[in-house]
């Protein structure tokens, strides 16, 4: 047994390293106050670390700790984009001057955003009911602070308590169904309780109870309708680059943790009629059609509300919302081709919305607004933004050449594949409307010039600034023009620890 | 290959030389305009020469539409190719373009009034380098959906265009210029993502062959020389679409008059109507026009509208033949509605560019019942249509352009008596507009009589009704004529001046074609003859049996 426990932990090495790392990163913010670069460079190193520990684990599939955590493709997928956000917004928040001028320390806010990145990897691998209720725990505890952190900020602290308040709620009704379900199944163990349930004796009506006050916790870690109500707020109070990290990491948790608990829990392990790749849902609780319901809500809402924003963090907060209703149509499907859809989604979305974001960053930088009224002439004024900002939100509509569109695509193919022709259809439609407000960005930048004479300056923006865009950019054309490897990533990363 | 330049071909040139362009553009200075425009217009000019060359070494004699062997200037290479896993087949997009004798005509005619449209875009004083930037990126789009030959990339590209185009009218067009802009997109859009779902279901249900060179073959024939070493795909390739027995038999649109092969028609039809524009999706048109500024405006009817035309001979017609022939009737009664709305609207307008628009929507009307006969005479007077369509009113819009320079109004009531005063203008505009009312002796004529006798032997009451709009057409072209040049010139336009050389140089050209195609057609209609032919042929064979119920 203690060999056993040996060899697990060095499967654990990537959310260790993240462990030691923010330990060491309070102490040095104990020690250096005046200069949290320093926190922020270990926090960096921390996350590099714990990266190559994660690419180390690839084509590893098994389970730990007596099937606490499980260590197989479809989690390092997930870990490589957590940690690939976080390097971004460590890299973002150096830049940012509104955290620059947060009377806080800022080197707490490095080192709770490695707990944060600790919680999300945690949710990428949890395959037992109460490691997944802690992993959600402790990643939303870090981002309650995080979000009132420029507490000086009219509407910071109101974020936090909202999203505290919200938080408290979800997590209650969540534990809650997992209680519920202990008490059906006698396990937290997500392979055992699918092992009773496909004996068939629970109740079918108690089960779905059950599933959706589960569902609850999941629905708000990726702000799902009807779930949704702390995301607007919390994205226009928290610094820029939360709001980034929240919309891309804590959705990309949140998918992880639900997609296991989903497959795990409810796949019929018997049915070995269907086609490779197909799964097949136990009787009693059909899933399926709650997760296409709230998948028809949340992206028709977002889109719907989105309309009439005029705060650009609002705008890519209803934005971000309607994209987890894009993404939540991959699992109606019960295929892996729905998973693959969904994880191509979340590799160009995690460009895409990042890329997005950091321009609103650096223009804030500039001119102290997030007012989308504010981005008159832009386009004239900061020409390399514009464009950049331009290609970014016609990535997120999922117009090609841009690589949104192989992410619309791949995922209206599951669903066309699979007959659901009438959900594609809603998507499609949604895609449509989506335009509107991302056009309106545009119309700003480009079609309207700013009328006042003093703010018709050209605005300079660093170097690393632009590297910084570059990065981001490249790939999102990159990617719509050769999805190749993309593609092949996701089809390699769906393979789940215990699952046919 | 015989026609490549550095290994590459005279297709692809055709239609990456705007994005070469496009980079050079950009890497100018901004205040050299003259050197930008003097580079759009070699790109533009080089455009028309390799057309010409197209035009010369084209084989009249091949059909092509549903035959590679048949398509000419071929080029295909992998694009995306993507190993299978257990689930979920290998996915391989090819790069596939080349033409027949429906897409050269349309290469020819965005070649050539693309570069009408550059000259016409001289006096553009804004932003100059964005401007011919986002232009050469259009004309990109506008010849890659021309000639491409798989599904995908005739998406990339039908997509690629949106963008510009929004930018192009809403940058630089007029008072309600975002409103019309967004009205483009929007419906663009939404015709789009209808497409894009039919193409999804398509690729779904066709299978091909491939083998390990990379080269695909048709169930049939992989049948008959033996499936050893092939793997089956799915497949973008329009041409392996129109095989019928391509279609994996449980497939979601295999076997014919299916249910769901009708909505697929009719979500592939919602978005090339949309483009035509067919009455009822035509409202984007007269908003897009009257505020788009003039080249784009002549771009917008020269070329854009052609696409959705084009779409539905190329895509929907070969490939759901069952559901043509099933909605044949309905697609017909959209052309003669969009013909006579089109005309009584027309006539009703006092704005000289939204009097075009509509008679567009109008002519356009003639295409989609020409084609919807499904008989050569009418497809081809469709075909024919689209090109001398392109030419006349790109003509139109010129004209209206010439005159809003000067006078800065399109009021038609504000004019009266130009004859006198602008005699060369008013030559031109003469031809053009007898051109666009149908006289015989000019190109207009041969093709509107062409399409209307091929929809005579299929729909005898609506190409009555549709015969009877040619004389409204007559009564608003000549009263708009009367309007503007006869009675006596009001004292305000005594200074207007005469047209300059660099206006000459673009109307004469279209002027030339208009006239000599009058008299002699035969130099397009025997490009497109056997393709058309061709294409009717497997049109009706296909709807005969699918009405006997072959499978």
């Amino acid at each position: 047994m203690p060999e056993q426990l040996l060899g697990d932990i060095t499967k654990f090495l990537p959310e260790i390293t993240l462990t030691v790392m923010f330990l060491v990163a309070i102490c040095a913010d104990l020690m250096f106050r005046k200069s949290p670069q320093i926190v922020a460079g270990i926090t960096l190193t921390g996350l590099i670390l714990s990266g190559a520990f994660v690419l180390n684990q690839s084509g590893m599939n098994e389970s730990i700790f007596g099937n606490m955590i499980a260590v197989d493709p479809f989690a390092v997928f997930f870990k490589v984009i957590i940690l690939m956000s976080a390097i971004f917004v460590i890299v973002f928040s150096l830049s940012s001057v509104e955290l620059q001028t947060a009377s806080r320390r800022l080197g707490e806010y490095y080192s709770l955003l490695g707990g944060l990145a600790l919680g999300m990897m945690l949710m990428a691998g949890a395959s037992n009911l109460l490691m997944m209720y802690l992993a959600i725990e402790l990643s939303s505890v870090s981002s309650y602070i995080l979000a009132g952190f420029t507490k000086e900020a009219p509407d910071s602290s109101e974020a936090s308590l909202k999203y505290v308040i919200y938080g408290g709620l979800s997590s209650g009704l969540m534990l809650y169904g997992i209680s519920i379900i202990y008490g059906l199944t006698g396990s937290l163990d997500i392979y055992e309780i699918n092992h009773v349930l496909a004996q068939g004796s629970v109740s079918g009506s108690a089960l779905a109870i059950a599933g959706i006050l589960t569902l609850v916790g999941f629905g708000y870690k990726i702000s799902a309708v009807p779930f949704h109500f702390w995301t607007p707020d919390v994205y226009e109070g928290s610094p820029i680059t939360i709001t980034a990290f929240l919309s891309v990491a804590s959705k990309a948790g949140g998918f992880a943790v639900m997609i296991r608990f989903f497959k795990g829990v409810f796949i019929d392990p018997s049915a070995t009629h269907l086609p490779e790749g197909m799964w097949a849902s136990l009787s009693g609780f059909e899933w399926y059609h709650v997760v296409a319901a709230i998948s028809v809500v949340t992206m028709t809402l977002g889109n719907l509300v989105a309309l009439w924003q005029d705060n650009m963090k609002r705008l890519l907060a209803y934005s971000s919302i309607a994209h987890a209703g894009y993404m939540l149509m991959g699992v109606v499907v019960l295929s892996n081709e729905g998973l693959a859809a969904i994880l191509v989604y979340f590799m160009v979305y995690l460009f895409m919305n990042l890329g997005a974001f950091y321009i609103v960053m650096v223009i804030a930088n500039k001119t102290g607004s997030e007012d989308v009224e504010d981005y008159k002439g832009i386009g004239k004024r900061a020409p390399f933004l514009g464009v950049a900002l331009t290609v970014f939100l016609i990535s997120l509509t999922g117009l090609p050449p841009t690589a949104g569109f192989i992410g619309k695509l791949y995922l209206f193919a599951a669903l066309l594949n699979s007959g659901w022709i009438w959900l594609a259809i809603v998507g499609a439609l949604n895609s449509v409307i989506s335009l509107y407000y991302y056009a309106k960005v545009l119309r700003n930048m480009y079609l309207r010039s700013e009328a006042s004479e003093k703010k018709t300056e050209m605005i300079d923006i660093p170097r690393v600034q632009v590297a910084t865009v570059l990065v981001l950019l490249v790939p999102v054309i990159a990617l719509g023009l050769y999805f190749t490897p993309l593609v092949e990533m996701a089809q390699a990363s769906v393979k789940m620890f215990g699952s046919p | 290959m015989e026609f490549s330049f550095l290994g590459i071909g005279i297709l692809s040139w055709i239609t990456f030389l705007p994005i070469v362009g496009m980079v050079i553009v950009l890497m100018m200075p901004k205040d050299q305009r003259d050197a930008i425009r003097w580079a759009s217009l070699t790109i533009t000019a080089l455009q028309v020469v390799l057309a010409f060359i197209l035009w010369q070494n084209f084989d009249k004699g091949l059909a092509g539409i549903n035959t590679i062997s048949g398509m000419q200037f071929v080029e295909k290479a992998s694009w995306i190719d993507i190993k299978s896993v257990a689930w979920f087949g290998r996915v391989h997009i090819e790069y596939l373009v080349g033409i027949d004798g429906l897409s050269v005509t349309m290469v020819m005619l965005t070649a050539l009034i693309s570069f009408v449209a550059t000259i016409s875009s001289w006096n553009i004083e804004k932003s100059v380098k964005g401007y011919f930037a986002l232009f050469l990126l259009l004309d990109t789009g506008m010849m890659g959906v021309f000639v491409s030959l798989d599904f995908f990339l005739f998406y990339v590209f039908w997509e690629v265009m949106l963008l510009p185009m929004y930018f192009l009218i809403g940058v630089w067009g007029g008072p309600r210029r975002e409103y019309a802009a967004i009205k483009f997109f929007l419906y663009t859009l939404f015709g789009s993502v209808l497409m894009l779902l039919a193409m999804i279901a398509l690729y779904f249900s066709v299978n091909v062959y491939i083998d390990a060179n990379g080269s695909i073959l048709s169930v049939a024939q992989a049948m008959a020389q033996g499936t050893e070493g092939l793997e089956k795909i799915y497949t973008f390739n329009i041409l392996a679409m129109m095989d019928p027995g391509n279609f994996a038999p449980d497939s979601l649109l295999a076997g014919v008059n299916t249910a769901w092969r009708y909505i697929a028609y009719v979500g592939l039809f919602v978005g090339f109507a949309i483009k035509i524009p067919s009455f009822p999706f035509h409202t984007w048109l007269p908003d897009a026009h009257v505020e788009a500024p003039t080249p784009i405006s002549v771009i917008l009817a020269g070329v854009l509208l052609k696409m959705g035309t084009y779409g539905l001979l190329r895509i929907s017609f070969p490939i759901f033949p069952d559901a043509m022939h099933h909605y044949a009737w309905g697609l017909a009664l959209l052309g003669v509605i969009s013909m006579v709305y089109g005309a009584l609207v027309a006539m009703a307008q006092t704005d000289f560019k939204k009097l075009i628009a509509y008679s567009s929507v109008s002519h356009m009307g003639v295409v989609t019942l020409g084609m919807a006969s499904m008989n050569t005479q009418g497809m081809t007077g469709a075909v024919f249509q689209m090109f001398n369509h392109g030419t006349i009113t790109a003509m139109l819009f010129l004209i209206v352009g010439v005159i809003y320079d000067r006078a800065h109004t399109r009021g038609l009531n504000d004019f009266g008596g130009l004859m006198n005063q602008m005699p060369k203008y008013s030559a031109i505009m003469v031809v053009a507009f007898f051109a666009a009312l149908g006289l015989p002796g000019l190109s207009g004529f041969v093709s509107e009589a062409f399409s209307l006798i091929g929809a005579f032997q299929t729909f005898q009451t609506l190409t009555i009704i549709a015969a009877i709009t040619i004389v409204l057409t007559a009564g608003y072209m000549l009263w708009t004529l009367q309007r503007v040049f006869l009675g006596s010139i009001p004292e305000k336009w005594k200074n207007l001046t005469d047209v300059n050389n660099r206006e000459l140089i673009m109307l004469v050209p279209l002027a030339v074609i208009v006239i000599f195609l009058g008299i002699y057609p035969s130099p397009v209609l025997d490009l497109m003859n056997s393709s058309m032919n061709h294409l009717a042929g497997l049109v009706q064979e296909a709807s005969t049996a699918a009405m006997l119920g072959v499978r």
